[in-house]
């Protein structure tokens, strides 16, 4: 069972270097306990480009598709049992990032 | 035995039992609920005619699974498969010390995991551990009852997409994890206690006793925790006054002026060995064993002069210190006023206006105060805002009275 872990983020700076050091001691043992699948950090949301190719024109339009007070700043996904195990493990996980997660499973 | 009967004392003894075995087995809440509502459907239509059966308990779940069996065959459902896909069904016995290995456990935690929002917790403990059916539930909480249908059901899907784990908490996780289950508990107790809502009774008994049948059942799974039996406790030493605390004009009767011999003597007595039997362990109580403590004091005493006020200011104290809630604080300085007298009570109260303005029960408090210390005018303004805000009607007619009978 995979779960998404998405970091939640107010500010539009990124981590401290101290946040880098725990987030990465962290997903060195999350590695190590057989739990990791991917994890990435994502740039400020007014990097953003929004694509709508539905009507067979592709669109660009520059920003993120919701302007939002806060965003998707970066996420993991952890492979876990169930919830419980993915439960603790986004709890280390905000501990660490020092800012709020979000655990959805995947389908 | 009349057949009804029968009936009813096996969904009171069976329900969360069948419930549970048949989780279990087939790995989902839904198909267990509904194959469990199912069994206790033709328990109703067979038992007048065939006689009830001499185990309802394994007729019931023996019925219920093929119940189930026939509802996955129609929906096409490999039954190995349905069970592997849906629920992690954790086979190995509960790690805490003194937990008793019991499918209900199990239950019990899924229902009130800290993944579900409280009022799923407590809609979904009812239905599934506690046997009542959605329209009783959405009664007891005001709701619709397709809203409180829809609440039941995403909370059922909520636990098979997220994998919420059938299981019993480590033994790390499990103090947290019993005070989730007891704050349900709680809540469904003084929902019932103090039931709110203009057009409701003031004191909701079907809830109450239920509120307590669960928390047995929670006292038998788990009989060493120290806060199963203290919630037990509360419960029954609140319960015991329950009729002397409404008049026969649907008034609040507040604890000085009630008829004592109207109290449950077989709950003042139960309630106050579970106190003892917890003071003997030597371990040091959590909140609501202070609580219960807090009532044992009270329902000692034959006659509201013989109050062991400095005892209970003294576990107050204590309580303080486990949980230094405002609300706490407010019912200290109520104490306090029997002790120290309404003037130092009434300081105390007043330190808390910031975190309790909005709260019924620290205006009551504070005019009680003014009224014994001559302050009338302020002590009917403290009683207009606590008969604004109470929701209770037995409480808002004690209040009007009060007020009204202000010089």
């Amino acid at each position: 069972m995979q779960y998404l872990v998405s970091v939640i983020d107010e500010r539009s700076n990124s981590a401290t270097q101290e946040e880098m050091t725990a987030i990465r001691a962290f997903n060195e043992r999350v590695q190590a306990a057989g739990h990791w699948v991917f994890a990435g950090g994502l740039a400020d949301p007014s990097t953003a480009t929004v694509i709508d190719n539905r009507g067979g024109e592709a669109l660009f339009t520059d920003g993120p598709f919701v302007e939002t007070k806060e965003f998707l700043a970066g996420f993991w996904v952890f492979e876990a049992a169930d919830l419980d195990v993915a439960l603790t493990l986004a709890a280390e996980g905000s501990k660490h990032c020092n800012r709020k997660v979000e655990v959805r499973p995947f389908l | 035995m009349n057949v009804d009967d029968a009936v009813g004392r096996a969904h009171r003894a069976e329900w969360a039992r069948v419930v549970a075995a048949l989780t279990k087995r087939f790995g989902d809440l839904d198909v267990a609920e509904e194959a469990a509502a199912e069994a206790f459907a033709t328990a109703v239509e067979r038992w007048p005619a065939d006689g009830v059966p001499p185990n309802p308990g394994a007729w019931l779940t023996t019925t219920a699974n093929r119940k189930a069996i026939d509802r996955l065959r129609r929906e096409h459902k490999r039954l190995d498969k349905q069970k592997e896909a849906v629920m992690l069904y954790d086979g190995d016995p509960p790690e805490p010390v003194g937990a008793i290995d019991d499918e209900r456990l199990r239950l019990v935690f899924t229902c009130c995991h800290p993944a579900l929002a409280m009022e799923t917790r407590v809609a979904l403990t009812l239905r599934m551990v506690g046997g009542l059916t959605v329209p009783e539930i959405a009664r007891a909480f005001l709701v619709q009852e397709s809203a409180m249908g829809r609440r039941i059901t995403r909370a059922k899907d909520k636990i098979r997409a997220a994998r919420i784990p059938y299981r019993v908490p480590s033994t790390a996780d499990l103090p947290a994890r019993v005070s989730g289950v007891l704050a349900v508990l709680f809540l469904v107790f003084n929902e019932g206690y103090l039931a709110t809502g203009a057009g409701t009774d003031p004191v909701r008994q079907d809830l109450t006793a239920e509120a307590i049948r669960l928390t047995r059942l929670i006292r038998v799974l788990l009989p060493d925790d120290g806060e199963v039996a203290g919630l037990l406790a509360l419960m029954l030493l609140t319960e015991a006054r329950r009729t002397a605390r409404v008049s026969a004009s649907g008034e609040l009767v507040a604890l000085g002026e009630q008829d004592r011999g109207a109290w449950d003597q077989h709950l003042v007595a139960e309630g106050q060995r579970l106190v003892l039997e917890r003071i003997a362990t030597g371990i040091a109580p959590g909140r609501y064993q202070l609580l219960a403590a807090i009532n044992a004091v009270h329902t000692s005493a034959r006659d509201v002069r013989d109050t062991d006020w400095s005892q209970i200011v003294a576990l107050y104290d204590r309580l303080v210190r486990v949980d230094p809630s405002p609300i706490v604080a407010l019912n200290r300085a109520v104490a306090v006023a029997e002790l120290d007298g309404p003037d130092v009570a009434l300081a105390a109260v007043d330190r808390l206006d910031s975190a309790l303005t909005g709260y019924h029960a620290y205006h009551a408090a504070r005019a009680d105060l003014l009224r014994r210390l001559g302050r009338g005018p302020e002590a009917r303004s403290a009683y207009d805002r606590a008969i604004e805000l109470a929701g209770n009607t037995a409480e808002t007619a004690y209040l009007t009275r009060r007020r009204d009978q202000l010089a």
